[in-house]
């Protein structure tokens, strides 16, 4: 557990520093402990294990916008339960329960419980369509036709800065539309 | 958009970078700041007495007292805008303003008083002390809370409380240049009452607009 959480501190330390392919990395490695701790808040709860997948984007969504507020001197385990935690409080809020969500929910994954399969979640795609259109091609063509920032500018004749623009509006967008609906 | 398509668009976005929430708030409340200083200066202004007011160690003590309600209100608000952050070992950086007083009060009692108690405490401004402290407040409390949606709070209303405090602090700085009223207890009534206005609305406005 202390091994798998210093990894994690260190591959955000990276990202931080620029390295793309290790933020990538690190949110591939916590996905698994994120959606484990959302199934077992939403059985908890009496609520069907398979709205897991919208929590575990919704906190992907906000851990990625508030990296920033991540202490780089500190562990970065605690932050991200933090924010797990919150995102799963108000899912099961938004669901009409209240329910204490325990900080342990996400250190304690059991090996073997969580699956490794990624599902896909209904509430992204559908604000996905509520976007502009720019947004909504640039995230369409890196996220699902997995193209590079520079293909997607060629392909959607933008300025590579503009895609990225368009890219972080669009992600931050989605956000605010999943906090709020 | 299944979560492994989701984690590629962020990893895209790793890139941008998003300023700390200390400069966020730096910025956002000098941007609000001249709005409180043109209400300051349109309806209150500096009195008229000030050079010697300044010998009066009461006088000082007013900025005194604000400044340690607003300076470590920023700070605790900063703490708090990490996501992981606890109110424990923090919130006695807020007792400060009250110390202060407590002592100031204190040395004021040990004097011979120059006026009577109650015409220290309800003094000649106290409605004004209601209306202008708040009224100054609300451009700096915009700013704060806008500096502070940069944050992640955990307790969206305390963190808005705290941007209250901040405000109402830097407020109340300005307007006891103004007020002629120095006595402690005039300070302790009228600007607490004032400050935990500003705060209850921030608590308010900070629980919508806070969540992250």
């Amino acid at each position: 557990m202390r091994g798998r959480e210093d990894e994690w501190t260190g591959l955000m330390r990276s990202a931080m520093a620029g390295d793309d392919a290790a933020y990538h990395r690190l949110l591939r490695a916590v996905t698994p402990v994120l959606r484990a701790a959302a199934r077992r808040g939403l059985a908890r709860a009496g609520q069907p294990p398979d709205q897991a997948e919208d929590i575990v984007q919704e906190i992907l969504l906000a851990v990625h916008l508030k990296r920033h507020t991540w202490d780089s001197e500190a562990p970065f385990a605690p932050w991200l339960f933090a924010i797990a935690r919150n995102k799963l409080i108000d899912a099961l809020r938004r669901r009409g329960r209240r329910i204490f969500v325990n900080i342990d929910d996400f250190a304690e994954t059991l090996p073997g419980e969580a699956p490794q399969e990624t599902a896909s979640a209904g509430e992204v795609a559908t604000q996905l369509g509520t976007l502009p259109q720019r947004q909504r091609d640039v995230l369409q063509s890196i996220a699902v036709e997995s193209a590079s920032i520079k293909d997607t500018a060629a392909k959607l004749s933008m300025s590579e800065g503009a895609v990225r623009v368009a890219l972080h509006r669009g992600l931050a967008a989605l956000t605010a539309k999943l906090r709020d609906h | 958009m299944d979560t492994d398509q989701l984690i590629r668009s962020l990893a895209a976005d790793n890139a941008h970078r998003m300023p700390r929430v200390g400069a966020m708030l730096t910025m956002a409340l000098l941007v609000a700041a001249p709005l409180s200083i043109l209400i300051f200066a349109t309806f209150l202004g500096v009195r008229p007495d000030v050079m010697t007011a300044m010998h009066n160690p009461f006088f000082d003590m007013k900025f005194a007292v604000t400044l340690s309600l607003a300076i470590p209100a920023i700070i605790v608000s900063l703490h708090l805008s990490r996501p992981e952050a606890l109110m424990r070992g923090w919130g006695w950086l807020l007792l400060l303003p009250v110390g202060l007083l407590a002592v100031a009060i204190g040395s004021e009692a040990m004097m011979a008083p120059a006026m009577p108690m109650t015409m220290r405490l309800v003094g000649k401004n106290s409605r004004v002390c209601l209306v202008a402290i708040p009224a100054m407040s609300l451009p700096l409390l915009a700013g704060a809370l806008f500096g502070l949606r940069h944050g992640a709070p955990s307790h969206p209303a305390l963190a808005g409380a705290l941007a209250g405090l901040v405000s109402a602090g830097l407020a109340a700085t300005l307007y006891a240049s103004h007020c002629t009223d120095d006595s402690p207890l005039f300070v302790a009534t009228w600007y607490t009452l004032a400050a935990a206005l500003v705060a209850a609305i921030g608590a308010a406005v900070g629980s919508k607009v806070l969540r992250y």
